[in-house]
């Protein structure tokens, strides 16, 4: 491969990266802080792409403002989903892992079912100005829809960094993480902190969705080949760490966008899965594991 | 029901349990045969053949996800490739079909081993990401197979006639109940055994298990093995059924919840469990795609998993004993 077509592969795949990045960074905060089997993240994520769709549709919106008009909502969600899979799966104790992923797996799986009945299996998009415009950085074009959803991604990123380091809720969200029974102690409630953690990764969801729309049509099957990339990025992170979820999403994205261009472009689908693998088999802390 | 599940487990090896369940078993696949004869609906074969498919697959999955707690979501890598490697060799050398379900259940049985040794060191959620990854990467591997018509899917050519049974479908039929009874033998035979237990103990505590004596790396890929074997077995009848295999259906997500919603309704505790599962919601399964639409029947598909996974944990079997 020629120096010229990598260069080209790997801004590629930081633009994607930065997409991946906001896909992820909900999960890491779900599953990473809070230990959450929650596979079905990334059919909210569609759920909520399905949603900027209908936000345009009704009232005509751009749908990065559909996705934050969403995050309320999304929010919402998160609180009464942890509500329930606290109720039943955490406080009830044993098998709860077997039966947690089982559940997830099923609500994926009606969510999938959902927006086939609703909006039929036809691939479906957003209008945007932006969309199909593309910025010349001398021979190299950058399209505008990936600049949009890796900016958006990375601003999200960061308010969550502050959110995370700054404010009381954040801060008991990793405390939550690190000794459950300590925070108790210190006369916190842990499930309630556990909540509002999964609210705030629920309605970063939100976002996300809106920038899976930006970066392309949505069909409601898409959601399951997002499962394998967002948790092999939140691993490779380390569980839990927000700088390092971006930065493992670009290491996805570049390697995705620089298999695509290879000889073996059709085998992109299995770069996560390997990734994931090689991470768990030679540094299971991840990259900036806690 | 309750003695039948709270009855001890493999009293000295080959009890009386046994001629019972085998005689339940001959007639079962008798009872198959027998309505080759008499019954004239084909849709009632295609239905019969799907359930007892899903008996087949359902069984599988509880040998790894019930017995030994680790949940599979590859089921459809499984199941494709049994079906995918008897299409290669039924083009290739046009061999009868007990070899192609040989040949499917051996191929799975490789996947399954690969997929065993990764419990080395993928457990709980990250070994259930890793089977839906696999089922990914199997699915591209298939999709740049142009042997086996790629993405377009292939077209099966095979007699209509069968000199025993009537019609080949028919023989196919019988073929999948033989397998269904040999399936809950195994799963039977696996949850009396010393590997049972083995498998029992990984679940409940796996570093105990290990700190204990038992051989959880080698019972692990043994139980996935066998289960893999199951789901390639189940997995080739189906293009010779159908005429025809593609990738979207073969290893499209309804195989995948089923498989894993079968035995979580009928209950993981019992080989009976699965069955009942495979059944009652195989049978829902058709009712309602023939009365509704097949959108609504993976839905209700879903919504029962989930609902018996947070309303009833022990499945029917559960229900029953309470």
């Amino acid at each position: 491969m020629d120096l010229e077509l990598l260069l080209d592969a790997t801004v590629a795949g930081l633009l994607l990266g930065g997409f991946y990045a906001a896909l992820s960074i909900g999960l890491a905060i779900a599953f990473g802080l809070l230990d959450v089997p929650h596979i079905a993240h990334p059919a909210f994520a569609l759920v909520g792409a399905y949603g900027a769709i209908t936000l345009q549709g009704m009232f005509g919106l751009d749908p990065v403002l559909a996705g934050v008009i969403l995050a309320a909502p999304f929010y919402l969600l998160g609180v009464a989903t942890y509500r329930f899979y606290h109720a039943t799966f955490e406080s009830r104790g044993s098998d709860a892992g077997l039966r947690g992923l089982a559940f997830f797996f099923g609500v994926a799986f009606i969510l999938e079912v959902g927006l086939i009945l609703v909006f039929g299996i036809d691939q479906v998009g957003v209008r945007a100005p932006y969309i199909g415009q593309a910025l010349w950085l001398g021979e190299m074009r950058l399209p505008m829809r990936l600049l949009v959803a890796g900016g958006c991604a990375l601003l999200m990123a960061a308010l969550l960094i502050l959110w995370l380091k700054r404010s009381f809720t954040g801060r008991a969200a990793q405390a939550v993480a690190q000794d459950e029974t300590a925070l108790a102690l210190v006369g916190a409630d842990p499930v309630k902190v556990k909540q509002v953690a999964f609210g705030v990764a629920t309605a970063t969801v939100a976002v996300s969705g809106a920038l899976l729309v930006i970066v392309g049509p949505v069909e409601p099957n898409m959601a399951r080949i997002y499962i394998g990339k967002v948790f092999a990025i939140v691993v490779l992170a380390g569980l839990g760490s927000v700088p390092g979820t971006v930065f493992a999403a670009m290491i996805l994205g570049v390697s995705e966008s620089i298999m695509l261009s290879g000889p073996a472009a059709s085998w992109t689908p299995a770069v996560a899965f390997g990734l994931l693998l090689a991470v768990l088999a030679f540094r299971p802390q991840g990259l900036f594991g806690r | 029901m309750s003695d039948l599940a709270l009855r001890p487990a493999a009293v000295g090896g080959l009890s009386s349990g046994w001629s019972r369940f085998w005689i339940g078993a001959a007639a079962v696949v008798a009872l198959a045969w027998a309505s080759t004869a008499f019954v004239a609906n084909e849709y009632a074969f295609f239905a019969t053949f799907v359930i007892l498919q899903f008996v087949v697959l359902a069984t599988a999955w509880n040998i790894l996800g019930g017995h030994c707690g680790y949940v599979n979501f590859g089921t459809g890598a499984f199941l494709a490739l049994g079906a995918y490697v008897a299409v290669a060799l039924h083009k290739a050398f046009d061999l009868p079909v007990i070899a192609l379900v040989f040949a499917g259940a051996a191929a799975s049985a490789l996947l399954g081993a690969f997929v065993g040794l990764l419990t080395l060191r993928l457990r709980g959620i990250y070994f259930a990401i890793a089977t839906l990854a696999i089922t990914v990467v199997v699915e591209t591997a298939v999709l740049n197979w142009d042997y086996v018509g790629g993405a377009r899917g292939i077209t099966v050519i095979r007699p209509h006639e069968d000199a025993v049974f009537g019609t080949y479908n028919r023989m196919l039929v019988v073929l999948m109940a033989a397998m269904a009874v040999a399936a809950v033998a195994a799963a039977r035979w696996v949850e009396r055994s010393a590997f049972g237990r083995g498998l029992a103990a990984i679940r409940d505590g796996e570093d105990a298990a290990e700190a204990c004596g038992v051989p959880t790396l080698r019972l692990k890929v043994a139980a996935a093995t066998l289960s893999g074997a199951l789901m390639g077995a189940a997995g080739a009848p189906l293009p010779l059924y159908m005429n025809f295999i593609d990738p979207h259906s073969a290893f499209g997500m309804n195989y995948a919840v089923s498989a894993l919603a079968m035995p979580m309704i009928g209950g993981t505790s019992h080989w009976i469990g699965p069955v009942i599962g495979a059944v009652l919601l195989g049978g829902a399964q058709q009712a309602v795609t023939v009365t509704i639409s097949s959108e609504i029947n993976v839905l209700v598909t879903g919504l029962l998993l989930v609902g018996f996974v947070v309303a009833a944990p022990k499945g029917i079997l559960g229900l029953l004993k309470r």
